[in-house]
Formats: structure tokens, sequence, C-alpha cells
């Protein structure tokens, strides 16, 4: 048996050794939480780096000549002939004002590519609105290229100049010294749907489509939520079937987001002959994802409701149901709220159901209505991340700055409700 | 009447029944010297009322609805002589879309024949029926239903009750609305395996080494040119979600015994909420991340190291995969390391040990069972996931160990099945549904696996 | 509920010590004057040297200006009302209270001379002197063997495997759980009863050969045979050990401790021989305490 003094001296040695052990110990939890933190930061960055362009938009500012016989045009509001007329020419002509150097085949060529691809058919759209403005001169803003707007937009980058000639390049470089090319906010992005050209898309029919697909799954899913946990409190009986459906819920809350699509497909648009990639199909498949979480968070909010307050209704004669209606519903609706806000931000970002039910199809405009053929965000994002073009890498990214925005404000509306109307019993 | 439109309709009448019940409650009430003689309030009346006009017209309306669609095309393309009838589903949805978009109007009726323009105009005759007989049937059983009411505003007649019962009745319906879910995935996914199964064996699909799905491009050529083995498959899915694994589990664990042990309250609640964002940035931004930034980089570092690595490494698509598991196993091991009684640690710190001997000698053995259900739940999650794999590992099947290489996932492949040009009946279409039911089952056999263990754990300290 | 020899004193025969005791005075009325502790709180070289100690969890103070000595294996009991401040001031005295944000402990608090308060002394070279045991049973979730094992791995206190069974023998028998675990040192702690369980604690405690065993309220979650047990065990231990216990219970305190502390909402209000305590308590609060007035 170790005595007292060499059992004070053996344990002072040990100290030395164990204390070096804890300071190891305490550094690595430091840098595990220093690299989830890290990557998180890592991600911000890289997505708005990536993205701050997207929200600007290059455009060169002309003034062309309507010259009716350059465009092959004589009257505009024959539809033949506006099929037949060409209206580059006048942007050419004033682009040659700038370089009249530029007469050869190729270098006309090149110099019309400065110039956006729907370039002219705002010449096509203003003739038709205005047929006598024909013969005119106008300035007019034209959005450039995409070539050209991401050479300008990320000028000390050399990889963004590949797809321009050298020449281009110059002419390019001029047109800016001069202000004929210039920067401004990116309306465009807000204002359209998708497009075949970057600086062409906008996101308008994105956002449109999330907020009626949205607006479906909190019809359909809040009231079936609110009531299915209600009754799993209130009134089911402990038996095998309650057990069963609370067995099924739970399971459900974890099956992976992609089976719902499959599900989706089967049975809706199989069985029931629903429309493919329409807000109402989405809405319905993203419902009965989020169901599970709003079953679960609404519970814990009927639970938290004391039973003192029960009590007191039934005596004075209130039977359950009215308990439940009058006092307990409305004491839980914010918990059941927050619940609902989180749940839909989760079903705000879902990507992969919603692949499997259509929503991949190139949506160009603006959905209208419920059963209008729709695209989401987060499925917008994810088709101009897997295009080629450069252009529209800064599109998703822009995208993804607004889809967060979205959730982090969803999220952050949740926290406040749960704060400001909570209740401390 | 459209489908959309009828709902109003239901509505108002709805509502109008409502009033007339509630005039006659009071009415009835009268004479017998007020409302407190009747077995219940006037709101109860007219509620019932109400509730018996809407439900019985809306299950009508929506079963119409859900089926009218199918059943007409099937009278329609019944009624197409012998010749032209199809004889694969591929063929049968082809001649449908067809006759739509002639009735439509998009397709010139001079370029199909003659029997098509028939059958498209019966199309038309048989949705205008159709849509008739549904307004005309919902209208009448809601007024009927509506008059039944009425006529039972009767003093001793206990609307409460029923009311409240037709209630208690609607909240169940949503309750089971969680075990029809399952019941469709497990169905609809089950159907088309069965079928599957029809064209492909169980075991090529099972055992299989390769796969790359093709399909029949004629109706007449027997089977199919493709494989359809899925062993691929797994082993890119479990290579990419052991990577994520190993970044997740660690980092996880070590925050979380940080943030319960040694972190103070203040540092606890800036950091808890910022880990837990890890997990709230939706999936395709994490894929983003992955193939634009993440892909290129580390092939760029394995070549300057002198390696070779695809652009659409397993290694880029874990990694991310890992991040964004974080928060899953950090959260859940809090949870669990806290529920350990704190007369262990108390125990362990009396007798002289540090906090660290004490995290790693006792506190952590005794929460091992829960911290080991929190990781299957993040593999359950690791293996469900999807956009990361979709838009950074590849699409070729690739039966690999190495990191660096492409490898191809379950849910990769059910997407790509899917989202092409697809006919319903192809051997590529179902084999998508059989993914989707191994997936299915995986997950489900992990996550009961996890709870039981994390269930048991806790009775043990309860 | 007192069953001893208790039985009502006249007033005349208390001590003049105390300041006019009236038997029927209210306990609330008597007086106690802060740091002012009547009977014998100090010893001859004593184990613990405390003073002027003041114990406060946030703004409200727990303990109020004590100092006590704890004499060389003595055997002290803590004793009074619930919430007076007991646990508190024994946690003291291994720096339990460290982990506790709020509380603040100020004074004088010396082992063998030295401050163990001193920023420069190790908390866990103390604790391995200073040891305890709970009020309920804390074994960890493993072996019986690994249970008491603990402590001599960690501070390293064996060699070899041979050592280690020795001291875990030893500790064993000490305890006086040795006969009945012998066969099964492997099976798991958690399986025992609550007697078992807590002479295991004890063992366990034993196994890092401290100095002095803080034990708090150990008996209160056991039967009464199982207590009869750990208090043979106290019994025993007190030759080798100097013991501070805590106690609820005032025949337990009667039946094996020397020396005895009567508490009271934060200050020390007697401190004397065990004996004197429970026949002729020198102050007014602690007659009333015993004879079951309030408390």
């Amino acid at each position: 048996m170790t005595n007292q003094r060499t059992q004070a001296e053996i344990v002072r040695q040990s100290l030395k050794q164990r204390y070096r052990k804890e300071r190891r110990f305490r550094l690595y939890g430091m840098t595990a939480i220093a690299i989830a933190l890290l990557a998180l930061v890592v991600l911000f960055t890289d997505i708005i780096g990536k993205g701050y362009t997207g929200f600007i938009k290059t455009t060169m500012t002309l003034e062309v000549v309507l010259d009716g016989e350059q465009m092959y045009l004589e009257d505009p509001t024959d539809k033949d002939q506006i099929s037949m007329a060409d209206f580059q020419a006048p942007i050419i002509a004033a682009l040659q004002g700038y370089f009249p150097e530029a007469q050869s085949r190729k270098d006309v060529r090149e110099l019309s590519r400065l110039s956006g691809n729907y370039a002219s058919n705002q010449i096509r759209d203003l003739l038709q609105a205005q047929p006598d403005l024909l013969g005119s001169t106008q300035t007019l803003e034209f959005l450039v290229h995409d070539t050209v707007s991401v050479y300008v937009k990320h000028a000390d980058n050399p990889a963004y100049s590949i797809r321009l000639t050298e020449q281009q390049q110059r002419w390019v470089d001029e047109l800016v010294e001069q202000g004929v090319v210039t920067t401004s906010f990116n309306d465009v992005f807000f204002s359209r749907g998708d497009s075949r050209e970057p600086s062409n898309a906008g996101i308008l029919g994105a956002i449109v489509g999330s907020l009626l697909t949205m607006l479906v799954t909190l019809v359909i899913a809040f009231p079936t939520g609110v009531a299915a946990a209600v009754y799993l409190e209130e009134f089911a009986p402990q038996n095998k079937l309650t057990d069963f459906i609370e067995v099924n819920i739970n399971n459900l809350a974890a099956v992976p987001s992609i089976i719902f699509g499959l599900l989706g497909l089967a049975v809706f648009i199989g069985v029931f002959g629903m429309p493919r990639s329409v807000p109402v199909l989405g809405g319905l498949v993203l419902a009965l994802m989020t169901l599970p979480t709003i079953i679960i968070s609404s519970r814990a909010a009927i639970k938290s409701v004391p039973p003192s307050i029960r009590e007191a209704a039934e005596g004075i004669g209130a039977s359950k149901m009215q308990v439940v209606l009058h006092h307990v519903i409305p004491l839980a609706m914010p918990g059941m709220m927050t619940g609902s806000i989180i749940g839909m931000a989760q079903a705000l970002g879902e990507t992969a159901p919603l692949l499997l039910i259509g929503m991949v199809a190139f949506i160009v405009e603006v959905p209208e209505g419920f059963l209008s053929s729709a695209t989401v965000l987060p499925v917008q994002i994810y088709q101009w991340a897997s295009s080629a073009e450069q252009g529209f890498v800064e599109l998703a990214s822009a995208g993804i700055m607004i889809l967060l925005a979205f959730m982090i404000s969803m999220n952050g509306l949740a926290i406040w409700l749960r704060k400001r109307l909570e209740r401390r019993w | 009447m459209q489908t959309a439109n009828l709902l109003p309709l239901i509505l108002v009448i709805a509502v109008i029944a409502y009033g007339l019940a509630y005039m006659r409650s009071r009415t009835v009430a009268g004479p017998l010297g007020g409302i407190r003689n009747l077995k219940a309030l006037p709101f109860y009346y007219a509620a019932r009322a109400a509730l018996w006009c809407a439900i019985p017209a809306l299950i009508v309306l929506s079963a119409w609805a859900a089926f009218e669609g199918k059943v007409i095309q099937n009278l329609v393309v019944g009624s197409l002589p012998a010749e032209l009838l199809p004889t694969s589903a591929g063929e049968a949805s082809l001649l449908m879309s067809q006759i739509n978009n002639v009735a439509a109007g998009k397709l010139n009726p001079n370029f199909v024949p003659a029997d098509v323009v028939g059958a498209a105009d019966k199309l038309g005759a048989l949705k205008a029926q159709s849509s008739q007989f549904k307004t005309v049937l919902v209208v009448l059983i809601a007024v009927l239903g509506a008059a039944f009411a009425w006529s039972r505003v009767q003093p001793q007649i206990n609307a409460r009750e029923n009311v409240e019962r037709t209630l208690r009745w609607i909240f169940f319906a949503c309750a089971a609305v969680a075990v029809l879910t399952t019941v469709g995935i497990v169905f609809s996914v089950i159907f088309e395996t069965v079928r599957f199964f029809g064209k492909v064996s169980m075991t090529d699909f099972l055992f299989g080494t390769s796969w790359s799905p093709q399909t029949a491009l004629r109706a007449d050529q027997v089977g199919s040119d493709g494989a359809f083995g899925i062993i691929p498959l797994f082993t890119g899915t479990l290579l990419i979600s052991a990577i994520a694994l190993l970044v997740a589990v660690p980092t996880g664990l070590l925050s979380a015994v940080y943030l319960s042990e040694y972190a103070s309250k203040s540092a606890r609640s800036v950091i808890k909420p910022l880990l837990e964002m890890l997990a709230g940035v939706p999936t395709v931004v994490y894929g983003f991340f992955a193939a634009l930034t993440v892909a290129p980089f580390i092939r760029d570092l394995a070549e300057m190291i002198g390696l070779e690595a695809s652009s659409q490494s397993a290694l880029a698509a874990g990694l991310v995969m890992g991040i964004m598991i974080i928060p899953f196993v950090s959260s859940l091991s809090d949870d669990v390391i806290n529920a350990v009684p704190r007369t262990l640690r108390d125990g362990s710190l009396a007798l002289g040990a540090t906090q660290s001997e004490t995290m790693k000698n006792v506190i952590f053995p005794a929460a091992l069972p829960g911290i080991m259900g929190g990781i299957l739940l993040a593999a359950s999650r690791a293996i469900g996931e999807t956009m990361i794999v979709v838009m950074a590992a590849g699409l070729a099947a690739n039966l690999t160990a190495n990191p660096l290489d492409s490898v191809t996932t379950v849910t990769v492949q059910i997407v790509t099945l899917l989202t092409g040009d697809q006919e319903f009946d192809s051997a590529k279409t179902l084999a998508a549904f059989a993914l989707g039911m191994m997936l299915f089952i995986l997950t489900l056999a992990l996550n009961m696996i996890a709870l039981k263990v994390v269930r048991k754990y806790r009775e043990q300290y309860d | 509920m007192n069953s001893m020899n208790t039985a009502a004193m006249p007033a005349e025969t208390m001590s003049e010590k105390v300041a006019k005791p009236v038997i029927d005075e209210k306990p609330e009325n008597a007086v106690i004057t802060e740091g002012s502790t009547v009977g014998q709180p100090f010893a001859d070289d004593p184990k613990f040297k405390l003073r002027n100690v003041e114990v406060s969890y946030g703004e409200s103070p727990a303990i109020k200006n004590i100092s006590l000595d704890i004499g060389r294996n003595e055997v002290i009991a803590f004793i009074g009302p619930s919430g007076c401040g007991k646990s508190t001031f024994l946690r003291c005295l291994n720096r339990m209270n460290d982990s506790i944000d709020i509380c603040r402990v100020k004074g004088s608090l010396m082992l063998d001379d030295h401050d163990i308060y001193d920023p420069k002394r190790d908390v866990v070279e103390l604790r391995a002197r200073v040891g305890m045991v709970f009020q309920k049973p804390n074994p960890f979730p493993k072996s019986i063997y690994d249970n008491v094992a603990y402590g001599p791995r960690i501070h390293g206190l064996a060699n070899r495997k041979s050592d280690l069974d020795d001291i875990v023998e030893n500790s064993l028998r000490k305890a006086g759980l040795w006969d009945e675990v012998k066969d099964r040192l492997d099976a798991t702690a958690t399986g025992m009863s609550g007697g078992q369980q807590q002479r295991l604690c004890i063992a366990r405690a034993i196994a890092v050969s401290p100095e002095v065993i803080l034990m708090d309220e150990p008996c209160s979650a056991l039967d009464p045979i199982a207590t009869a047990k750990v208090e043979e065990l106290i019994a025993e231990m007190s030759e080798s050990y100097t013991i501070v216990i805590v106690t609820h219970s005032m025949q337990q305190a009667a039946r094996v401790s020397d020396r005895t502390a009567y508490f009271h909402l934060g200050h020390l209000v007697e401190v004397n021989d065990t004996d004197k305590v429970f026949t002729a308590p020198d102050h007014q609060l602690t007659e009333s305490y015993i004879t079951g007035r309030f408390g």
C-alpha cells in the first residue's frame, strides 16, 4: 500500500503530463469547431464572391438610325415584312460609326457579336409598337453579348476573355472607355424568366413559381399537420393503431426527400394524371414531405400547454373538443407557427423531389396561376449551375444569394415570433 | 365546370346552408322559450348543416377529379379501331399526346390519321360530358346534404355532439395521412419494382457489377442490351458516405464535447446556432459549392502533388457532404452527452480526474450508445442525399475505392433515369423505382436501428 | 422524534455562556452572532484550518463567516436543518464548488497549512488527498474492478497490473465488500444493490489513498441494514482517515462521530464533543433542533 507521502508525490509527478493531455484535448475541440465555422465562412464568401456580379448588367447605349432601307423594311405593320427584316443592321451601322475600319465580312460579324442575341428584337418590338418611328434616330440601350459582359465584369481575370478575339477585346475596351458600354444594376434579373442567354435571364419566374408552390404547401400541410398533432395529443387512444401512426410519422421524417419525388411521379402523375411541373403538384409533394416536421413541432407546442388550463376549462363545463379549440390550439399556436415556418423554409430549399416531377423544363414565361408550368428557385439554380456557359455561373450564385436571403429571413421571422409570443408558464 | 371553380361553389352553398340552419334553429327555439332549451347552440346546428353539405360533396368531387382523366383516356383509346391500338405503354402515351394536341388545336388535323381526329373529337365530347355530370352531381349532393341537416334542426337533437364527432374524424383522417403516405410510397415503389424484376432478374440486379442502363429502342427488341447491376452504385454511395462520415464524425463529436464541457454559456449560445446554420443551407447550394469550387480545387491540388484526380471526384462530393452532416452529429451528441447524469461526472471529478480524463473515461463511454445512434442517423442522411452528388459526382458507374476517381451513386442514377426522355414502361424507368426501393429499405432499416439504440440508451438513465 | 436522553432540561442547568436561554423562546429569536460559535470549534494540530469562510451563490449568501478546525483522524459530523449550508460547506473542502459558476468562496481554508484555494495549487492534487462519497451512490457504468481501479489508474499510483490488483483488493476489503464480490470483479457495478454500490463508492474513494474522506449524507438513500454496514465501515476507517460526514440523522451523528458541528441558516452555531451536543448542548438553537422543535 502506498503511504500518504509517496502518494502525494506520485500524483504531483503525474500532473504535468495529465495537464498537457488536457490542453491537447481542449485544442482538438476548439479546432473542430473552428473547422466547421471556417467551412461556413468559406461557403458564404465563395457564393458571394461568385454571385455579386450577377447583380450587374452590362449594356451599350447607341444612337441608332432606324433606316428602313438598311433593314429591308417599309411598313412595320406588315407581318410578313417584319418576319423578313434585318433588325441587326442599324446596330451594326451604329457600331461601325465607332470603328469605321470594320468593313470586311469577318470584322462585321465580330462586331455584330458584341451586342446581345436579343438586341435586334428590341428594335423590332419598338417599331411594331410605334411604326412611325421608322426612319428616325433613337438612342437605345442594348444588353451586350454574354461573352462581352463577363469580359467587362471580370476585367482582371484572363480566363473570362477567351471567348473574345483580340480585336473584339480592343473594341470593347474602347467602348468602355468612351462610356458607350456601361455597367449598372441588373434589373433584368428581377423582371424576367429564364432565357438561353445569361444576360437576358431572370429569376422572377423562379421566384413566382416558388411563391405559388410554397402557398400550396402551406395551405395543405399546415392545417393537416395541426389537425394530426391535435388528434395524436388529445384524442388518440393508447392502442396499436396510434403507435403505428406515430411510428409512421417518425419514419417519414427521416425518409430521403427523393423518395417523395418517386411517390409524386408514380401516384400523382401516374395514377391521377396530374400535369407535370405545376405548382399544385410540387406543393402537394412538398406538403407530404413537410408534414412530419410540422406534426412533430406542433405536438411539442401542444404538450407545453399546462394541464391546469385544460382543467380550468373543463371545470366550467366545456367539452373536450371545446377545450381543444378554444384554449389549447390558440395557446399552442405560436409554437405551431414557428415550427411551420421553419418547415416551410426547409421546403423552399428542396430540389430533388421536384426534379422528378418534371420541374426541370426550361420555363421562360413567368407562371401565372397554380396550374401553369413553373419552376422553383432551387431547381433554377441547379439548371444554371449545370450549364456550360460562364455567365450562368454567376447567375446561379446570385440566385443562391436570393434563396439564402429568403431562408434567413424566414428563420429570423420564426425566431422573432417565438420570442415575441413566448409565454412563460 | 372546372374542378377549381366547383370548390368556391361548394363553399358558397355551404355558407348558405349554414345561414339557413342557423335561422331555423332560432325559429325552432322561439316557442320553447329561447335557445337555452335547445340541446345545442344554434352555431352547432348551422355548422352541422355546413359540414353535411360540404364534406360529401368534396369527397365526390375529389374522387371524380382524381380518376376522370384516366377513365376518359381509356374510353378514348378504346374507341380506336384495332390497328391503331397501341401495343406498348410508350406508344400509348405518344398516341394520347397526339390526340390531346389535336383537341387543343396545337396539331394540325391534316397531319394525323382520320381516326385520331375522330378520337380527338370524342375526347372533347367526353370531357364536356364529364364536366357537366360532375357539376350536377356535386351540386346535387351538396344541396341534399344541406337539406338533410336542415331537417334535423330539432330541439332534442344534440348537434354539438355530431359536429364534434365529425371534427374528431377529420382530425383522425389528417393523422392517417401519414400512414397513407407511407402506404403510397411503398405501393408505388413496389409496383414498379415488381414490373422491373419482370424484365431484369433479381440476381443480376443485386449482384451485377456493371451498370449501364440501356433500353430497347424498338418495341420488338427483346430484353435490353444494358446491364443493371447495382454493386457499383452501392460502392459509390458507400465511398462518398464514408468520406462524409470521416469528416463529420470527428468534427461533430469533438465540437459537441467542447461545447458541453468547456465552452462558456455565451460562447455556446453563439456557436450552437452557427453550427445549426450549416444544416439549414439548402443542398443545392452545397452541390454548387462542391461542383464549382471544391472539385476543381482538389483536382488542381492533386495535380500539384502528381496524382490524377477526376474533376468529379468522390472526395469533393464526400467532403462537402461531410460538412453538411456535421451539425447532425454534433447536435445529437450534445444532447446525448448532456443526458449523462451529473453525479457520474461529479464522482469522477471528486476522485481527482481532470475534465478531459472524466470525458474520455466516464462520460463518453456512458454516452456511446446514443452517439452511435446519432452516427447511424447521419449515415442514413448521407446515403439518401441527392443534390450534392447529382451536381458534384459523376454519372458513370465505376467500381473503385479511390476517392480521387469519379463514382456514381444510387440517388444520382434515380435522377438521371427519370429526368431524361422517358417512357413509362421501359426497364430504365422501372430501374429507377427499383433503386428507390433499395434506398427506402436501407434508410428505413438504418433509422429504425438508430432509434432503437437511442431509446434503449435513454431508458438506462431515466 | 428523539430517542435519546435529551429530555427537556430545565433552563437553569444550561451553561452560563448562553445569553438568557428560555425553554419557550422561539428558535428564530435565539441569537446568532455572526462569526461566533459556541463550544470548541478549534483543535490542536488540525488537519483542516478554516477561518472566516464565506460562500455565496451569486447575490445570496449561503455560508456566513464560519471558522472551524477539523482534527486529524477524527470523525466530525455536520448536522442542521435542510438548506442550512452543511453540504455547501463540505464541498468547499475539496473544491467541488468550482464547477458551479456563480459560487464564490472567500476566507482562508488550509489543509495541513497549505491554502487549498491558492491558484498555484492544483485542484487535482487536492482531490487526490481529499476524497468524497456522495448522497446517491454513483458507480461508473463499468465493472467493479474498473470502478475501484479508476482513481489509481489516472493518478498513476500502480506501476504493474499486480500492484493495481493489490490496491483493488485492499480497498474492497477495507470497504467490507471483498468477500461479496471477489468472484465477480468483472460484473457491472450497476447491477449491485444500493448498499453495495455505496460501499463500492467508498472503496473507490479509498483506492486513491486519500487523507480525508468527505461524506455527503452517504446513507440517506440506503435501507437500515445497509446503513448499519456503512456506519460500521466509518468506525473502522476512522483509524486511518479523517472523516467529515454530513448527516440528516442525529442518531447517526451520535453513533459515528467524535465531534459534531451544528449549522443553522449558514452559521456555525455550535461545535462540541458529540456526547455533549446531544445531552447538554451549549446553544439554545442546538437544543431546539435536537429536541425536534424544528428541522
